[in-house]
């Protein structure tokens, strides 16, 4: 499916690539589900490594801008994704970086927290199943009586895509969900996309989470924060009311706040909202506001309940925001 | 460097990212070939610090297509570190779950990564051999099927956990939210289509595999053949179990090497790690490493869908059990099981067998009474967390998550073996015994015989972003052959 | 407020390569700590010229995002400074501020940032002395921490350029 002939040109190509992801992103993708074949019918797939075999070698062979939307989900983590965002972006018209990772950093961009060198420690050396007395790690060129063997190497920061590449839209989510992933992929077949603009982002709203979550808010302030094991949620009023700390408030919405419908709290996986560039701390700007306290001593005890701030407020969004993780000095206490 | 070298970067339909390097001897044979994983997140060291509770939404992100197996074995671990006993709603919630689940997860492999093979045959033309390929050959009622199956299996993950993709909903205790009676009545529904869609996709399978006399061949071939330990979790009679029991292993004849609990995994299973690739290398300490070698004086294992059957005495299921006896006639002449299958392609067939397994046990659970109690769903815990391992079977094979945490439930220590690692040095054997046999001397290797060096290795749908709890690394997708200088003499497209 | 003593890269005899001078970044609000900061200058008190002063109207103003900021682009402390509790002038400003600052300074810690370089302290109008004892203290602090650089450290991390942020003496 290389090199259409120009009669064909109405037809889109679209392509879909993963870097440093799950895999969820382009599960999502499918869950558009019977749109699928809407989707086939009116475009050709020219990459998606998930699914098709098509080559790198094929794409490297196209004419450039030959792809008219590429989908890339992932954050870039090592040397080879660096250069294959660079390849994609030079054949594609349109790069629209897709998902948490690859806007924000996601899950993965935690790693950034500490130094490369004890995370090969945890995962090759120091672990109860581990067999490996000589300590051996992985390099990225390994001798063997054949030849040599390479692996790619390791970025000492997740990175995200745009800290590599130009990218013309973001779509948030971990996975975007399937309506919202339906009406840009809509918007883009019938020429409806609102112009570019560095990294804008589509298929969402611009406000938090907490405008489009059914739970009734009974504008109280919180008296005490409880984890999500410790109590069973009031059905149907504010979690973060409750004291049950929920990213709402610091979230872009758009997912229609669906961990909520299931009794638990956001977490943030769509980034930060509105013109917040810090996720993390956005979130201590709304939390500090709602506190019930009306002294110090109250203040920091209420605080104190608070577990794990960085892995909750920065989540997913840990690349994009100001400081990104990266250890300056010491170890840091939770 | 002797002779030629072929790299198939990366191989494709599967979830993560691999390569393999083929080395030809100066007769053009192959002299080896190694399996890459190039990729690395850290799960197991960026969860240090993270509060227990919060690792069945974590661990979700280690794998976006089977995110339901490191929820639902996180959610064991943590009841564990929290010494709870789940109420039986809330047991029969996660087994439901997680049933519907590997319905939904098992279609996905089979018709969207293996099946193209299939059914549009392994040397077909690349653009065509993908699930658009499949939906347009075999009709769009297939087709259609395939994917409501998706689309009602992710409604059922809504149900559960509030979200199609990835629901968040096993907590330590239970589950944040319990089961209404239009949901469950719902939940049949699906249960019920599923439960159809899976015989029916045992039956294109018989047609187009095994009434094909080509098909059914190369599943028997020897190229594709591996006599290793397999490994499983059964319930007290035996039977295969994928929520919950114990572990048991049997070696390549059939006889039971040992049956341990989840938790003394670290007993029985080593990890080995070499230089060149980023995945480590589980073995059985009672036999001991012995080099990518199988048999039965190799610490080698498989942990497959083939795995399961082989180590099971049976299905606790009627109509799963009726398949698994066909399964074991038609392979081994043996209808009760006893003898293993070692054919890895026969994994594709354990996996609709276990596809109908899944719908059947989840009938049984979505028409259990209990299922709906408005309070039984979760308990909450009382004794101070401290350690704990929670051991499922994820589609890909066992999965171990083993927390230790401080006091509060921080977590200080993670230690993950995933599905698809258990097999690293099996797909290892079985990608160079595929290579050896369609790569000679005289004999161009052109797209088609690589892919038939891949289909080796998707049969274990393996699952590379949970093996390596990585950040998959993209690699640029080319076939480059090498002389013995290094320069690129030819390059493939496929 | 304290006339600044120039820097000395900028005196004629300043070797070449300027010795490093910790620059903190200070929000003070207008109603106290500024207030507190003035009384310090016109009394003349004598404190180290490494603040650089951004006065808002109260310290319930201070976005969380503002300290994060100042270190990104790269400050090597940042102080925030508000009325007491009870006396802020818009009754409830600094309830905000003492709810945000510790989570703040948890945050910080886990992200790496040594403790001593975020400072919150609450600074009344009167408290001229005070003022300029705790720009003694955080910078003496801070100049034992030594430089932060955060732009420098996250360039050697390969991170390019961030969005935009750039080293603090970069035009």
């Amino acid at each position: 499916m290389t090199g259409p002939a120009p009669a064909e040109r109405e037809r889109h190509r679209i392509g879909m690539y993963w870097a440093a992801g799950c895999g969820g992103c382009d599960m999502s993708l499918l869950e558009i589900g019977p749109h699928l074949l809407e989707l086939v019918d009116a475009a050709d797939v020219v990459l998606w490594p998930c699914v098709a075999d098509f080559k790198y070698r094929d794409v490297a062979g196209y004419p450039d801008g030959h792809i008219d939307v590429c989908f890339v989900n992932g954050a870039v983590r090592n040397s080879e994704e660096e250069e294959v965002a660079r390849l994609l972006r030079k054949k594609s018209r349109t790069l629209v970086a897709y998902g948490a990772c690859a806007i924000e950093g996601g899950v993965p961009a935690l790693a950034s927290l500490g130094a490369v060198e004890p995370l090969f420690d945890a995962v090759y050396r120091d672990n109860p199943s581990i067999d490996n007395p000589a300590g051996t790690l992985p390099r990225t060129s390994t001798e063997t009586p054949h030849g040599p063997l390479h692996l790619p190497s390791f970025y000492r920061q997740v990175l995200r895509l745009r800290d590599v590449v130009e990218v013309d839209y973001q779509i948030p989510g971990c996975p975007p969900q399937a309506p919202q992933v339906w009406s840009v992929v809509q918007a883009v077949l019938n020429g409806g996309v609102p112009a570019k603009g560095d990294g804008r982002k589509v298929g969402c709203d611009d406000k938090s989470v907490c405008d489009t979550c059914a739970r009734e808010k009974r504008h109280v302030r919180i008296s005490g924060f409880k984890r999500p094991h410790e109590a069973v949620p009031e059905p149907g009023w504010c979690l973060l009311e409750q004291g049950f700390l929920c990213m709402g408030p610091a979230t872009r919405g758009g997912c229609g706040a669906l961990c909520l419908k299931a009794s638990l709290p956001c977490r943030g996986c769509y980034g930060p909202s509105g013109t917040a560039e810090d996720q993390g701390m956005a979130m201590i700007g709304a939390l500090g506001s709602i506190l019930d306290a009306t002294t110090e001593e109250r203040a920091r005890e209420l605080v104190a309940q608070v577990v794990d701030p960085v892995g909750t407020f920065y989540r997913f969004s840990l690349a994009s925001s100001h400081l990104k993780g990266g250890r300056a000095e010491g170890r840091g206490a939770p | 460097m002797t002779g030629r070298r072929i790299t198939i970067d990366p191989v494709t339909r599967l979830e993560g990212h691999g390569r393999i390097d083929i080395f030809l001897d100066e007769q053009g044979e192959v002299g080896d070939c190694f399996f890459q994983v190039p990729e690395l997140r850290g799960f197991e060291k960026f969860c240090e610090g993270r509060p227990v509770e919060e690792m069945p939404r974590i661990t979700t992100r280690i794998c976006g297509v089977c995110p339901e197996a490191h929820m639902m074995a996180a959610a064991k671990a943590a009841d564990a570190v929290y010494g709870i006993t789940l109420p039986t709603t809330a047991r029969l919630l996660r087994e439901l779950q997680y049933q519907i689940f590997y319905v939904t997860d098992h279609t996905t492999h089979f018709y969207a990564l293996a099946a193209p093979d299939f059914v549009m045959g392994p040397r077909s033309e690349p653009a065509q051999r993908n699930l658009i390929g499949i939906i347009r050959k075999l009709g769009l009622e297939i087709g259609g099927q395939v994917i409501q199956c998706r689309q009602w299996g992710h409604e059922a993950a809504e149900i559960f956990g509030g979200r199609p993709v990835r629901p968040i909903n096993a907590i330590p205790g239970g589950m944040s939210k319990g089961l209404s009676a239009d949901e469950r009545k719902r939940l049949d529904e699906i249960v019920r289509f599923m439960v159809d869609f899976a015989q029916a996709s045992l039956r294109l399978f018989r047609k187009v595999v095994l009434e094909s006399g080509e098909y059914r061949d190369l599943i028997l071939s020897g190229p594709y053949t591996h006599a290793t330990y397999s490994m499983g979790l059964v319930d007290e009679q035996n039977h295969v179990n994928f929520y919950d029991g114990r572990v048991r292993v049997v070696d390549p004849e059939g006889k039971e090497l040992v049956k341990f609990a989840p938790a003394e995994y670290a007993k029985h299973v080593a990890e080995r790690v070499e230089p060149w690739t980023y995945l480590k290398f589980p073995y059985l300490k009672a036999v001991g490493w012995k080099g990518f070698v199988d048999g039965k004086d190799s610490g080698v294992y498989r942990a497959t869908p083939g795995a399961r059957l082989n180590v099971s005495d049976g299905m606790s299921t009627p109509l799963a059990q009726e398949a698994y006896e066909e399964y074991f006639e038609t392979l081994t002449g043996d209808r009760t099981g006893r003898t293993p299958v070692h054919h890895t392609l026969a994994i594709h067939w354990a996996r609709l067998v276990e596809m109908l397994h899944a719908a059947e046990r989840a009938q049984e659970l979505v028409r259990n009474p209990e299922i709906t109690h408005p309070e039984h769903y979760r308990v909450l815990p009382t004794e101070t967390p401290h350690e704990g391992v929670g051991t499922v079977e994820a589609p890909r094979g066992t999965l171990t998550h083993h927390y230790v945490t401080d006091e509060k439930g921080i977590l200080k220590k993670v230690n993950l073996i995933v599905g698809t690692t258990n097999n690293h040095a099996a797909i290892c054997l079985s990608i160079k015994k595929a290579a050896q046999s369609v790569l000679h001397a005289g004999v161009e290797p052109d797209e088609g015989l690589l892919n038939m060096i891949e289909m080796a290795f998707r049969a274990y749908d393996p699952c590379y972003g949970c093996a390596t709890h990585a950040l998959p690394g993209e690699m640029p997708l080319e076939v480059r052959i090498r002389d013995a200088r290094g320069a690129v003499v030819r390059t493939l497209r496929r | 407020m304290a006339e600044a003593m120039p820097h000395a890269a900028l005196t004629k005899d300043a070797p070449v390569a300027a010795a490093w001078e910790p620059r903190i970044v200070a929000f003070l609000c207008y109603w106290c700590s500024y207030t507190g900061a003035d009384a310090a200058g016109t009394a003349r008190l004598k404190y180290p010229p490494n603040v650089d002063v951004i006065r808002v109207m109260c310290s319930g103003r201070i976005d969380p995002e503002l300290v994060t900021a100042a270190l990104a682009k790269g400050a090597d402390g940042v102080m925030v400074c508000g009325c007491h509790i009870g006396d802020c002038h818009y009754i409830a400003g600094n309830h905000k501020t003492m709810a945000r600052m510790p989570l703040v300074a948890r945050a910080l810690a886990q992200l790496g940032i040594a403790p001593g370089r975020f400072v919150h302290e609450w600074v009344s109008a009167a408290e001229g002395d005070k003022f300029a004892a705790l720009v003694d203290r955080v910078t003496r602090q801070v100049r034992r921490l030594g430089p932060l650089d955060w732009p420098r450290r996250m360039r050697e991390r390969g991170v390019p350029g961030g969005r935009g942020l750039s080293p603090w003496s970069e035009p």
